[in-house]
Protein backbone atom coordinates (compact mmCIF):
# COMPACT_ATOMS: atom_id res chain seq x y z
CA UNK A 1 0.00 0.00 0.00
CA UNK A 2 1.52 3.25 -1.16
CA UNK A 3 -0.88 5.50 0.73
CA UNK A 4 -0.53 6.54 4.35
CA UNK A 5 -3.30 5.63 6.77
CA UNK A 6 -4.17 9.33 7.07
CA UNK A 7 -4.55 9.62 3.29
CA UNK A 8 -6.89 6.64 3.15
CA UNK A 9 -9.06 7.94 5.98
CA UNK A 10 -9.13 11.35 4.30
CA UNK A 11 -10.42 9.67 1.11
CA UNK A 12 -13.05 7.74 3.11
CA UNK A 13 -14.25 10.95 4.78
CA UNK A 14 -14.27 13.01 1.58
CA UNK A 15 -16.12 10.31 -0.37
CA UNK A 16 -18.55 9.76 2.49
CA UNK A 17 -19.44 13.45 2.81
CA UNK A 18 -19.49 14.02 -0.95
CA UNK A 19 -21.67 10.98 -1.63
CA UNK A 20 -24.07 11.95 1.15
CA UNK A 21 -24.44 15.47 -0.25
CA UNK A 22 -25.16 14.05 -3.72
CA UNK A 23 -27.87 11.80 -2.24
CA UNK A 24 -29.33 14.57 -0.10
CA UNK A 25 -29.13 17.33 -2.76
CA UNK A 26 -32.55 17.79 -4.37
CA UNK A 27 -34.55 15.84 -1.82
CA UNK A 28 -32.99 17.79 1.05
CA UNK A 29 -32.79 21.30 -0.37
CA UNK A 30 -35.99 21.58 -2.39
CA UNK A 31 -38.13 19.98 0.30
CA UNK A 32 -41.83 20.55 -0.21
CA UNK A 33 -41.57 23.20 -2.95
CA UNK A 34 -43.03 22.27 -6.30
CA UNK A 35 -40.62 22.03 -9.23
CA UNK A 36 -41.59 23.46 -12.65
CA UNK A 37 -43.69 21.21 -14.88
CA UNK A 38 -40.97 20.73 -17.48
CA UNK A 39 -38.57 19.49 -14.78
CA UNK A 40 -41.18 17.10 -13.39
CA UNK A 41 -41.88 15.85 -16.91
CA UNK A 42 -38.19 14.89 -17.26
CA UNK A 43 -37.97 13.43 -13.75
CA UNK A 44 -40.88 11.07 -14.44
CA UNK A 45 -38.52 9.21 -16.77
CA UNK A 46 -35.60 8.92 -14.32
CA UNK A 47 -36.01 5.22 -13.44
CA UNK A 48 -36.51 4.07 -17.04
CA UNK A 49 -33.68 6.38 -18.15
CA UNK A 50 -31.08 5.23 -15.59
CA UNK A 51 -31.71 1.57 -14.72
CA UNK A 52 -31.62 0.05 -18.25
CA UNK A 53 -28.38 1.90 -19.01
CA UNK A 54 -26.93 0.81 -15.66
CA UNK A 55 -27.39 -2.89 -16.43
CA UNK A 56 -26.92 -2.94 -20.24
CA UNK A 57 -23.09 -3.16 -20.06
CA UNK A 58 -23.36 -5.89 -17.37
CA UNK A 59 -25.50 -7.93 -19.76
CA UNK A 60 -23.45 -7.36 -22.90
CA UNK A 61 -19.96 -7.49 -21.38
CA UNK A 62 -20.31 -9.64 -18.23
CA UNK A 63 -17.48 -9.82 -15.70
CA UNK A 64 -18.09 -13.59 -15.43
CA UNK A 65 -16.85 -14.14 -19.00
CA UNK A 66 -14.07 -11.52 -18.68
CA UNK A 67 -16.18 -9.12 -20.76
CA UNK A 68 -16.86 -11.39 -23.74
CA UNK A 69 -20.48 -11.17 -24.95
CA UNK A 70 -22.43 -14.23 -23.80
CA UNK A 71 -25.52 -15.06 -25.92
CA UNK A 72 -27.25 -16.85 -23.01
CA UNK A 73 -27.12 -13.68 -20.87
CA UNK A 74 -28.35 -11.46 -23.72
CA UNK A 75 -31.30 -13.77 -24.46
CA UNK A 76 -32.14 -14.18 -20.76
CA UNK A 77 -32.07 -10.40 -20.19
CA UNK A 78 -34.41 -9.83 -23.14
CA UNK A 79 -36.76 -12.54 -21.83
CA UNK A 80 -36.69 -10.87 -18.37
CA UNK A 81 -37.65 -7.45 -19.65
CA UNK A 82 -40.31 -8.78 -22.03
CA UNK A 83 -41.89 -10.98 -19.37
CA UNK A 84 -41.87 -8.29 -16.66
CA UNK A 85 -43.43 -5.85 -19.14
CA UNK A 86 -46.04 -8.31 -20.43
CA UNK A 87 -47.14 -9.69 -17.04
CA UNK A 88 -46.60 -6.30 -15.32
CA UNK A 89 -44.82 -8.25 -12.60
CA UNK A 90 -41.39 -8.23 -10.97
CA UNK A 91 -41.77 -11.84 -9.90
CA UNK A 92 -42.53 -13.10 -13.42
CA UNK A 93 -39.53 -11.21 -14.75
CA UNK A 94 -37.19 -12.75 -12.17
CA UNK A 95 -38.51 -16.27 -12.65
CA UNK A 96 -38.36 -16.02 -16.45
CA UNK A 97 -34.92 -14.37 -16.41
CA UNK A 98 -33.08 -16.65 -13.98
CA UNK A 99 -35.00 -19.68 -15.34
CA UNK A 100 -34.06 -19.01 -18.94
CA UNK A 101 -30.42 -18.30 -18.02
CA UNK A 102 -30.05 -21.55 -16.07
CA UNK A 103 -31.89 -23.51 -18.79
CA UNK A 104 -29.74 -22.05 -21.60
CA UNK A 105 -26.52 -22.59 -19.61
CA UNK A 106 -27.41 -26.25 -19.00
CA UNK A 107 -27.97 -26.76 -22.75
CA UNK A 108 -24.96 -24.85 -24.13
CA UNK B 1 -53.12 6.28 12.08
CA UNK B 2 -49.90 7.61 10.60
CA UNK B 3 -47.70 5.22 12.62
CA UNK B 4 -49.62 2.06 11.61
CA UNK B 5 -49.58 3.18 7.96
CA UNK B 6 -45.84 3.72 8.18
CA UNK B 7 -45.26 0.41 9.93
CA UNK B 8 -47.20 -1.72 7.45
CA UNK B 9 -45.52 0.10 4.55
CA UNK B 10 -42.15 -0.55 6.23
CA UNK B 11 -42.90 -4.28 6.30
CA UNK B 12 -43.97 -4.27 2.64
CA UNK B 13 -40.69 -2.52 1.84
CA UNK B 14 -38.76 -5.16 3.79
CA UNK B 15 -40.42 -7.95 1.79
CA UNK B 16 -39.97 -6.26 -1.60
CA UNK B 17 -36.34 -5.42 -0.80
CA UNK B 18 -35.51 -8.98 0.21
CA UNK B 19 -34.45 -10.32 -3.25
CA UNK B 20 -31.78 -7.62 -3.40
CA UNK B 21 -29.84 -9.51 -0.71
CA UNK B 22 -28.61 -11.66 -3.58
CA UNK B 23 -27.22 -8.54 -5.26
CA UNK B 24 -25.79 -6.82 -2.19
CA UNK B 25 -24.17 -9.86 -0.54
CA UNK B 26 -21.84 -10.98 -3.37
CA UNK B 27 -21.12 -7.41 -4.45
CA UNK B 28 -20.10 -6.30 -0.96
CA UNK B 29 -18.17 -9.49 -0.26
CA UNK B 30 -16.19 -8.99 -3.43
CA UNK B 31 -15.39 -5.46 -2.27
CA UNK B 32 -14.07 -6.87 1.01
CA UNK B 33 -11.88 -9.30 -0.93
CA UNK B 34 -10.39 -6.85 -3.46
CA UNK B 35 -10.00 -4.03 -0.92
CA UNK B 36 -8.03 -6.33 1.40
CA UNK B 37 -5.92 -7.54 -1.51
CA UNK B 38 -5.19 -3.88 -2.35
CA UNK B 39 -3.74 -3.53 1.16
CA UNK B 40 -6.55 -1.84 3.11
CA UNK B 41 -6.88 -2.80 6.78
CA UNK B 42 -10.12 -4.32 8.06
CA UNK B 43 -11.03 -0.98 9.69
CA UNK B 44 -10.46 0.84 6.41
CA UNK B 45 -12.54 -1.70 4.45
CA UNK B 46 -15.39 -1.23 6.92
CA UNK B 47 -14.88 2.54 6.84
CA UNK B 48 -15.50 2.59 3.10
CA UNK B 49 -18.46 0.22 3.44
CA UNK B 50 -20.25 2.15 6.19
CA UNK B 51 -19.30 5.76 5.44
CA UNK B 52 -19.42 5.71 1.61
CA UNK B 53 -21.99 2.87 1.26
CA UNK B 54 -21.89 2.92 -2.58
CA UNK B 55 -20.57 -0.18 -4.29
CA UNK B 56 -19.47 1.15 -7.67
CA UNK B 57 -17.68 4.12 -6.09
CA UNK B 58 -15.94 1.85 -3.56
CA UNK B 59 -14.67 -0.38 -6.37
CA UNK B 60 -13.51 2.67 -8.35
CA UNK B 61 -11.49 3.90 -5.36
CA UNK B 62 -9.82 0.51 -4.84
CA UNK B 63 -9.02 0.22 -8.55
CA UNK B 64 -7.34 3.64 -8.38
CA UNK B 65 -5.41 2.62 -5.24
CA UNK B 66 -3.99 -0.23 -7.32
CA UNK B 67 -3.18 2.24 -10.13
CA UNK B 68 -1.36 4.50 -7.61
CA UNK B 69 -3.53 7.47 -8.64
CA UNK B 70 -3.20 10.81 -6.79
CA UNK B 71 -5.56 11.27 -3.81
CA UNK B 72 -7.63 14.02 -5.50
CA UNK B 73 -8.10 11.84 -8.62
CA UNK B 74 -9.42 9.01 -6.45
CA UNK B 75 -11.91 11.33 -4.76
CA UNK B 76 -13.08 13.03 -7.97
CA UNK B 77 -13.45 9.83 -10.00
CA UNK B 78 -15.30 7.95 -7.26
CA UNK B 79 -17.65 10.88 -6.63
CA UNK B 80 -18.39 11.12 -10.35
CA UNK B 81 -19.56 7.49 -10.25
CA UNK B 82 -22.14 8.52 -7.65
CA UNK B 83 -23.59 11.47 -9.55
CA UNK B 84 -26.49 9.33 -10.81
CA UNK B 85 -27.74 9.47 -7.21
CA UNK B 86 -28.42 13.20 -7.64
CA UNK B 87 -30.94 12.10 -10.27
CA UNK B 88 -32.44 9.65 -7.78
CA UNK B 89 -32.62 12.46 -5.24
CA UNK B 90 -34.44 14.75 -7.70
CA UNK B 91 -36.73 11.96 -8.82
CA UNK B 92 -37.71 11.16 -5.21
CA UNK B 93 -38.37 14.80 -4.30
CA UNK B 94 -41.95 14.94 -5.67
CA UNK B 95 -42.77 11.84 -3.58
CA UNK B 96 -40.82 12.44 -0.35
CA UNK B 97 -40.27 16.22 -0.33
CA UNK B 98 -43.10 16.82 2.16
CA UNK B 99 -41.35 14.79 4.89
CA UNK B 100 -39.70 16.53 7.87
CA UNK B 101 -36.03 17.38 7.32
CA UNK B 102 -34.69 14.62 9.62
CA UNK B 103 -36.60 11.97 7.69
CA UNK B 104 -35.34 13.30 4.36
CA UNK B 105 -31.81 13.35 5.82
CA UNK B 106 -32.19 9.72 6.93
CA UNK B 107 -33.62 8.60 3.59
CA UNK B 108 -30.71 10.33 1.82
CA UNK B 109 -28.15 8.12 3.62
CA UNK B 110 -29.80 4.98 2.22
CA UNK B 111 -30.67 6.42 -1.22
CA UNK B 112 -28.86 3.85 -3.36
CA UNK B 113 -29.66 1.84 -6.51
CA UNK B 114 -31.70 -0.93 -4.85
CA UNK B 115 -33.82 1.13 -2.44
CA UNK B 116 -34.42 3.75 -5.13
CA UNK B 117 -35.43 1.23 -7.81
CA UNK B 118 -37.75 -0.75 -5.52
CA UNK B 119 -39.41 2.35 -4.07
CA UNK B 120 -39.85 4.39 -7.25
CA UNK B 121 -41.49 1.34 -8.89
CA UNK B 122 -43.92 1.22 -5.96
CA UNK B 123 -44.66 4.99 -6.03
CA UNK B 124 -45.21 4.70 -9.78
CA UNK B 125 -47.66 1.81 -9.36
CA UNK B 126 -49.49 3.36 -6.37
CA UNK B 127 -49.65 7.14 -6.89
CA UNK B 128 -52.12 7.60 -4.01
CA UNK B 129 -49.75 6.25 -1.34
CA UNK B 130 -49.62 8.69 1.65
CA UNK B 131 -46.23 10.32 2.21
CA UNK B 132 -45.74 8.59 5.61
CA UNK B 133 -46.26 5.23 3.89
CA UNK B 134 -43.79 6.17 1.15
CA UNK B 135 -41.17 6.92 3.82
CA UNK B 136 -41.88 3.65 5.65
CA UNK B 137 -41.63 1.68 2.43
CA UNK B 138 -38.36 3.33 1.42
CA UNK B 139 -36.74 2.67 4.80
CA UNK B 140 -38.05 -0.92 4.79
CA UNK B 141 -36.48 -1.64 1.40
CA UNK B 142 -33.15 -0.20 2.61
CA UNK B 143 -33.26 -2.02 5.95
CA UNK B 144 -32.80 -5.35 4.15
CA UNK B 145 -29.79 -4.11 2.20
CA UNK B 146 -27.75 -2.18 4.78
CA UNK B 147 -26.93 -5.01 7.26
CA UNK B 148 -26.21 -7.32 4.30
CA UNK B 149 -23.90 -4.72 2.82
CA UNK B 150 -21.96 -4.24 6.08
CA UNK B 151 -21.70 -7.88 7.13
CA UNK B 152 -20.64 -9.28 3.76
CA UNK B 153 -17.86 -6.70 3.33
CA UNK B 154 -16.60 -7.99 6.69
CA UNK B 155 -16.87 -11.62 5.55
CA UNK B 156 -15.02 -10.81 2.32
CA UNK B 157 -12.21 -8.99 4.13
CA UNK B 158 -11.80 -11.64 6.85
CA UNK B 159 -12.44 -14.98 5.13
CA UNK B 160 -12.25 -14.20 1.39
CA UNK B 161 -14.72 -15.48 -1.19
CA UNK B 162 -17.31 -17.93 0.21
CA UNK B 163 -19.67 -18.08 -2.80
CA UNK B 164 -19.07 -20.87 -5.37
CA UNK B 165 -17.45 -19.41 -8.49
CA UNK B 166 -19.89 -21.01 -10.94
CA UNK B 167 -23.07 -19.43 -9.50
CA UNK B 168 -24.22 -16.81 -12.03
CA UNK B 169 -24.84 -14.20 -9.31
CA UNK B 170 -23.54 -11.44 -11.59
CA UNK B 171 -26.82 -11.85 -13.47
CA UNK B 172 -29.06 -11.26 -10.45
CA UNK B 173 -28.64 -7.49 -10.61
CA UNK B 174 -29.61 -7.14 -14.31
CA UNK B 175 -32.58 -9.48 -13.78
CA UNK B 176 -33.92 -7.60 -10.76
CA UNK B 177 -33.50 -4.14 -12.25
CA UNK B 178 -34.97 -5.14 -15.63
CA UNK B 179 -37.89 -6.79 -13.82
CA UNK B 180 -38.54 -3.52 -11.96
CA UNK B 181 -38.34 -1.51 -15.19
CA UNK B 182 -40.67 -3.81 -17.20
CA UNK B 183 -43.93 -2.86 -15.47
CA UNK B 184 -42.96 0.85 -15.65
CA UNK B 185 -42.93 0.79 -19.48
CA UNK B 186 -46.51 2.01 -19.77
CA UNK B 187 -46.31 4.37 -22.74
CA UNK B 188 -44.36 4.89 -25.95
CA UNK B 189 -42.44 7.64 -24.12
CA UNK B 190 -41.27 5.22 -21.41
CA UNK B 191 -40.31 2.60 -23.97
CA UNK B 192 -38.35 5.08 -26.08
CA UNK B 193 -36.57 6.42 -22.97
CA UNK B 194 -35.53 2.89 -21.93
CA UNK B 195 -34.22 2.05 -25.41
CA UNK B 196 -32.32 5.35 -25.60
CA UNK B 197 -30.79 4.60 -22.20
CA UNK B 198 -29.55 1.17 -23.32
CA UNK B 199 -28.16 2.30 -26.68
CA UNK B 200 -26.40 5.45 -25.44
CA UNK B 201 -25.00 3.67 -22.36
CA UNK B 202 -23.48 0.99 -24.60
CA UNK B 203 -22.07 3.52 -27.09
CA UNK B 204 -20.43 5.57 -24.32
CA UNK B 205 -19.54 2.55 -22.17
CA UNK B 206 -15.84 3.24 -22.68
CA UNK B 207 -15.97 6.57 -20.80
CA UNK B 208 -14.61 6.46 -17.21
CA UNK B 209 -16.47 6.84 -13.90
CA UNK B 210 -20.00 6.28 -15.10
CA UNK B 211 -19.90 9.33 -17.37
CA UNK B 212 -21.46 7.26 -20.17
CA UNK B 213 -24.41 6.39 -17.92
CA UNK B 214 -25.00 10.06 -17.09
CA UNK B 215 -25.04 10.98 -20.78
CA UNK B 216 -27.40 8.06 -21.46
CA UNK B 217 -29.73 9.08 -18.62
CA UNK B 218 -29.96 12.72 -19.71
CA UNK B 219 -30.57 11.70 -23.34
CA UNK B 220 -33.23 9.16 -22.31
CA UNK B 221 -35.04 11.64 -20.00
CA UNK B 222 -35.08 14.21 -22.82
CA UNK B 223 -36.49 11.65 -25.28
CA UNK B 224 -39.19 10.52 -22.81
CA UNK B 225 -40.21 14.07 -21.89
CA UNK B 226 -40.28 15.24 -25.51
CA UNK B 227 -42.47 12.33 -26.65
CA UNK B 228 -44.79 12.96 -23.70
CA UNK B 229 -45.00 16.66 -24.64
CA UNK B 230 -45.89 15.84 -28.24
CA UNK B 231 -48.28 12.95 -27.67
CA UNK B 232 -49.76 14.22 -24.42
CA UNK B 233 -49.02 11.05 -22.48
Amino acid sequence: MNYSSAEIWFIVAALGIGTYLVRFSFLGLIGDRKMPDWVLRHLRYTPVAVLPGLVAPLVLWPEATSGDPDPTRIVAATVTLAMAWWRKSLLWGVIAGMGSLLALQSIF
Amino acid sequence: MASTTRKSAFIRGLIDGFPFIFVAAPFSMLFGVVASEAGLSLAQVMGFTVVVIAGAAQFTAVQLFNDLAPVWVIIAASLAVNLRMAMYSASLQPYLGALPLWQRALAAYVNFDQSYAVSIAKYDAEPDMPVVARFGYFMGSATVIVPTWFSFAYVGAVTGNVIPENWPLDFVMPVLFLSLVGPMLKTLAHLAAALTSIIVALIFGFLPSGTGLLIAAFAAMAVGAEIERRTGR
